[in-house]
C-alpha cells in the first residue's frame, strides 16, 4: 500500500481509538481537559512511531532469522516498555522544559494498547521499515485526533445537564459512539477512490 | 471502571468471542498472579514492572498459541486482541496492587472472581450487540447443533450498527448507565464484580 494510503487508513479509516478501540483507557480517563489530552497525545505518537520502527527491526533482524516469531508478543511488549523508560529518562535529562508537559504521561503509556497494537498490526500486515514508521506516526496522529475530538466534546458536556445515571463515563461512551458513527463515513471505498 | 476495555469493545460482536476473550483473560490473570506471588521475593524492586510484564506476556503467548491450535476460527476472530491482553490494564493493575502483599490462595480466588466478572460483563455486552446487530446468538458448535441460534424477526432486518464500532460504544454506554440506574434505585444490592470490569 502507498504511503498516502497508509496515512489515510490509520488516521481515518481504521482510526485506532474510534474503530479499533486501541488506547481507549487513557481517552476515557484523561480526556476531560484539552491540555492534558495534547500532552498525552504527543507522548503517545512519539512512542508509537519509535516502537513500530523498533519492532520491525527486531522482528526482521532477530526473530525471523532465528525462527522464533512466536516470541513476538513478549518482545514487542518489552520493546515498548523499554522505549517508554528510555524516552522518559532522556527527556528528563536533556529537555527538562518538555518534561513539564509530557513527563507525567510516560508512565501511562507503558500499558497503552495502542503502542503494542501498532507493532502487532505493522508486523502482521507485512509492512517494510518505512511503512512501519509511517504507520506508527499516522496511527499516533489518529489517536491525537480522536483524543482532541472527545476531549472537546467532554468539555462541552460539562456545561450541559446530563441525566444522573449517564453522568461521567456512560455519556462519554455514548458521545464516542456518535463520533465513531461519523467516522464510518471514512471507509474502504473512500480510500480506494482517493489513492487507488 | 475503564479498566481492560480494548478487548471488551473490539471483539464483542459475537457471544462466543466474549466468552473466549473472557476465558483467556481469566486464565492469564489467575496464573500471572500465582507466578508473581511465588516470585515476589526473587524480583528486585527496580525491575518489578518489567518482570511483571514479561511474565504476563509469556502467559498471553501460551494462550494465543493454544487458541490458534485448538480453536482456529475463534483465534482468527479475536486477532490481535489476544496478544493485546499482555498490556491489559486490568491484569497489570491487579498484579501491581495485589500480588505483592497477599498470600497465594487468596490471590487465586480474588483474580478468579475478577476474571469471571469480566467474562460475565463481556458476555452481556456481546449478547446485546449480537442479538440486535445480527439477530443471532453464536455459541460453541456441539454435535448436531451448529452453535448459532437465529432469532426469527431480528435476523431478517438486524440493526447492523450494533456490531460495528459505533454500536460497541453505544451499547457499553447505555449498559453502564442502566447499571448506574439500578444501583441508584437499590442502594445495597449491586454486584461489585461486574462494576469493576465493565
Amino acid at each position: 500500500m502507498s504511503y498516502a494510503g497508509i496515512i489515510l487508513t490509520f488516521v481515518f479509516v481504521n482510526n485506532f481509538v474510534l474503530t479499533r478501540f486501541l488506547g481507549l483507557c487513557p481517552v476515557i480517563s484523561n480526556s476531560d481537559r484539552l491540555d492534558h489530552a495534547l500532552g498525552l497525545g504527543a507522548a503517545v505518537t512519539f512512542i508509537m512511531s519509535l516502537a513500530s520502527l523498533g519492532s520491525w527491526l527486531l522482528f526482521h533482524i532477530v526473530l525471523q532469522p532465528l525462527g522464533i516469531e512466536f516470541l513476538q508478543t513478549v518482545t514487542f511488549v518489552l520493546i515498548s516498555a523499554g522505549l517508554v523508560q528510555l524516552t522518559s529518562h532522556l527527556v528528563s535529562r536533556f529537555v527538562p522544559v518538555l518534561e513539564r508537559f509530557v513527563g507525567s504521561y510516560f508512565s501511562l503509556i507503558t500499558t497503552n494498547c495502542a503502542v503494542l497494537g501498532i507493532t502487532l498490526i505493522a508486523v502482521r500486515s507485512d509492512y517494510n521499515a518505512g511503512e512501519s514508521l509511517v504507520a506508527g506516526i499516522s496511527a499516533g496522529a489518529g489517536f491525537v485526533l480522536a483524543l482532541l475530538l472527545v476531549s472537546t466534546l467532554r468539555e462541552k458536556l460539562d456545561h450541559e445537564w446530563v441525566p444522573e445515571p449517564f453522568r461521567g463515563t456512560p455519556i462519554a461512551f455514548i458521545s464516542m459512539g456518535l463520533m465513531a458513527m461519523a467516522f464510518m463515513a471514512f471507509d474502504r471505498a473512500l480510500l480506494v477512490n482517493l489513492v487507488g | 471502571m475503564a479498566l481492560g476495555l480494548c478487548p471488551a469493545l473490539a471483539v464483542t460482536t459475537r457471544v462466543v468471542n466474549g466468552l473466549g476473550i473472557g476465558a483467556a483473560l481469566t486464565f492469564v490473570l489467575v496464573s500471572s498472579n500465582v507466578i508473581i506471588a511465588l516470585l515476589r521475593d526473587v524480583i528486585p524492586e527496580r525491575g518489578r514492572l518489567t518482570s511483571y510484564i514479561a511474565v504476563i506476556a509469556s502467559l498471553v503467548t501460551v494462550v494465543d498459541l493454544t487458541m490458534q491450535a485448538y480453536t482456529p476460527r475463534l483465534s482468527e476472530q479475536l486477532g490481535i486482541y489476544v496478544p493485546l491482553l499482555a498490556v491489559n490494564c486490568l491484569i497489570l493493575g491487579r498484579s501491581q496492587a495485589f500480588a505483592r502483599r497477599s498470600e497465594g490462595g487468596h490471590t487465586v480466588l480474588d483474580s478468579l472472581g475478577i476474571g469471571l466478572g469480566f467474562t460475565v460483563s463481556l458476555t452481556v455486552i456481546s449478547l446485546v450487540r449480537e442479538v440486535l446487530g445480527a439477530g443471532s446468538i453464536t455459541l460453541f458448535p456441539m454435535g448436531n447443533f451448529s452453535g448459532i441460534v437465529k432469532i426469527p424477526v431480528l435476523s431478517d432486518s438486524p440493526a447492523r450498527i450494533m456490531v460495528l464500532a459505533a454500536g460497541a460504544f453505544l451499547v457499553t454506554g447505555y449498559l453502564k448507565a442502566l447499571f448506574n440506574w439500578t444501583r441508584m434505585h437499590q442502594p445495597r444490592s449491586a454486584q461489585p464484580s461486574q462494576e469493576r470490569a465493565v
